[in-house]
């Protein structure tokens, strides 16, 4: 599996609430609750998201409340993969679970800046930023976590499972 | 082979004798929680998964308390789907408004979560039953799909950091003031991932309704749980409140601690968090100028009975200040009769406060007591981020109930000395 795109890059500690603010959590539809993806820190990120961009933050990234609702507008957005030093806790579960790609590399989340071009191989972990021409490599998933991604996502592993 | 307590909980869930941190597991499942944010995605993924019944439907809890009593279509829509689906799974533990209490504060009130257990809850403050000496931790919509599904859960075994109590802590200053402290001291990823195991000395002055405050503000630090030895307070709670059998775990002596820290209970001042992370911490001596428009008592954190009678203590007597809007919040129903019998409500009323149902409505900007932009909340919850309770550009102060309700009457961030 491999993504690439444009880097979208946020700082450390971006939170569920900006992610997706609770006043939006009275649904579940997955388009609408993308529309408000990250509104109070970055009113202009709907309209510069393109397919397959690339989110890339610092530290915690993710961190507060339990919404899946979260990771689900950011896949939905379009970003075909996230990459931070650190994810909350929680954030991580529930991208896994769903299906959104998720990376820790602490290399690519100080140097990618907005707008470089990254290339991701998830099995490798290997992720290329084109614009600088560097290299940085990403902390393999866990087997476990692997058979997951696999089926994409927690209950597609269920089933198959059955 | 040595183990925590929360490594000790996992291992007997998982049918191990030994864990050791970074391990995956499979853990059996005691309690699987969601709320009327929640649980519509996990109904839907568990819809998915072509599966008819539940685990064990007595193993379930569904509290629709965040947008409830329901504050719009939309919002009635989702309970309305989560009650169906409670219905026809015959899952007894579904709370209409009107037994409806906090999540965290009514699962322990109703003994549904006791000492031991292992808890999942699609609520990040899961985190909260630490307190009575369970593993219980927040997870997503999927997870409590599968968890109703299957009764099981995977785990990474945490590593813990060790916080020893010493001490007491002073008069007027609580759990919160505690709790503040730490995630100030240690940041706001400063346990990602690991367990916070609280024991020493001084645990044994905290009250229960400490201790829950504390575990419930184990996942502002990041933790994936935060936990609390079983002592004679928590013994009493316990028989209390619950019939369902329990067992206490106990660390080892030399259990192994990635981090230690030693902390004088009596050395806590009243803190305060400033915007917009709950690590921004401020002593109250240190907070200056900061004038509020409105304050909130009450939530999972600090909306049980001791937070009532601390908010109350400073009230007394006194009135709100003409700029301030003063909302309180108990926990649940039963919070909210005894706090009516003690005569409560009236300290409250007379000092112009308003009085409202259990509903997590506030805390995270849903209804009940939303910001404007531009305004300033003190607030006794757990979160300050960006647009938390309202506007983007609204701010909101942690703090515990005493200066909440000291906050209210000066009109301004204040200690109950000044007022």
């Amino acid at each position: 599996m491999k993504a690439k795109g444009k880097a979208i890059k946020y700082g450390s500690n971006v939170d569920t609430d900006v992610i997706i603010p609770a006043r939006y959590l009275n649904t579940s539809d997955p388009l609408e609750l993308a529309s408000h993806c990250m509104e109070d820190i970055d009113a202009d990120f709907v309209n510069k998201v393109k397919k397959g961009d690339i989110m890339v933050a610092l530290n915690n990234f993710g961190c507060g409340s339990s919404r899946e609702h979260a990771p689900l507008a950011i896949k939905t957005s379009g970003i075909s993969c996230v990459i931070a030093n650190t994810f909350a806790r929680i954030f991580y579960r529930n991208s896994i679970n769903i299906g959104l790609p998720i990376l820790e590399c602490k290399e690519a989340a100080e140097k990618i800046e907005e707008g470089d071009v990254i290339s991701v191989d998830f099995d490798s972990g290997i992720i290329i930023n084109e614009t600088k021409n560097e290299t940085y490599t990403a902390k393999p998933f866990p087997p476990f976590m692997q058979e997951i991604i696999k089926n994409e996502g927690l209950v597609g592993y269920i089933k198959n499972k059955k | 082979m040595k183990m925590t307590m929360t490594q000790k909980i996992l291992a007997k869930h998982a049918n191990l004798e030994f864990v050791e941190p970074g391990q995956l597991i499979m853990a059996d499942l005691d309690m699987v929680l969601g709320n009327d944010i929640t649980t519509p995605v996990a109904v839907n993924e568990f819809n998915k998964m072509g599966i008819n019944s539940v685990f064990n439907k007595e193993k379930i809890a569904i509290v629709p308390d965040h947008f409830c009593p329901n504050k719009d279509i939309k919002s009635a829509e989702q309970v309305k789907f989560i009650r169906e689906f409670a219905k026809e799974k015959k899952i007894p533990n579904f709370f209409e408004v009107g037994q409806m209490g906090i999540e965290h504060a009514l699962l322990p009130e109703l003994g549904l979560v006791t000492a031991g257990d292992v808890v999942i809850g699609a609520d990040s403050h899961t985190c909260t039953y630490g307190a009575l000496g369970a593993f219980s931790t927040g997870v997503g919509s999927t997870d409590m799909a599968s968890g109703m599904a299957t009764g099981k859960a995977w785990f990474k075994v945490p590593e813990a950091i060790k916080f020893v109590l010493k001490g007491k802590l002073n008069e007027d200053i609580c759990g919160k003031d505690l709790i503040l402290h730490i995630i100030g001291m240690i940041g706001v990823d400063g346990a990602l991932y690991k367990s916070m195991e609280f024991m020493g000395e001084g645990v044994k002055t905290l009250s229960i309704d400490d201790r829950f405050t504390i575990a419930n503000m184990a996942i502002e630090a990041g933790a994936k749980n935060g936990i609390f030895p079983v002592d004679e307070i928590t013994l009493e709670y316990i028989n209390e409140h619950s019939k369902k059998p329990f067992e206490i775990f106990k660390a080892d002596e030399d259990a192994i601690y990635c981090k230690e820290y030693i902390i004088d209970l009596s050395e806590i001042k009243m803190t305060v968090a400033f915007p917009h992370l709950p690590d921004n911490t401020r002593t109250i001596d240190e907070v200056g100028d900061v004038e509020i428009d409105q304050a909130v008592i009450g939530s999972c954190t600090n909306g049980r009975i001791e937070d009532m009678r601390a908010a109350a203590k400073v009230l007394k007597g006194h009135k709100i200040h003409s700029r301030v809007r003063c909302i309180i919040f108990p926990a649940t129903q039963e919070i909210w009769k005894q706090a009516m019998n003690e005569g409560l409500f009236e300290i409250f009323i007379d000092a112009g406060a308003a009085i409202s149902t259990p509903t997590c409505g506030p805390c995270l900007g849903g209804h009940m007591g939303v910001l404007a932009k531009g305004e300033r909340a003190i607030s006794t919850t757990n979160r300050n981020f960006v647009g938390r309770m309202g506007h983007p550009e609204s701010e909101v102060y942690l703090a515990s109930p005493a200066v909440a309700a000291a906050s209210a009457i000066l009109g301004k961030i204040a200690s109950p000395d000044q007022v």
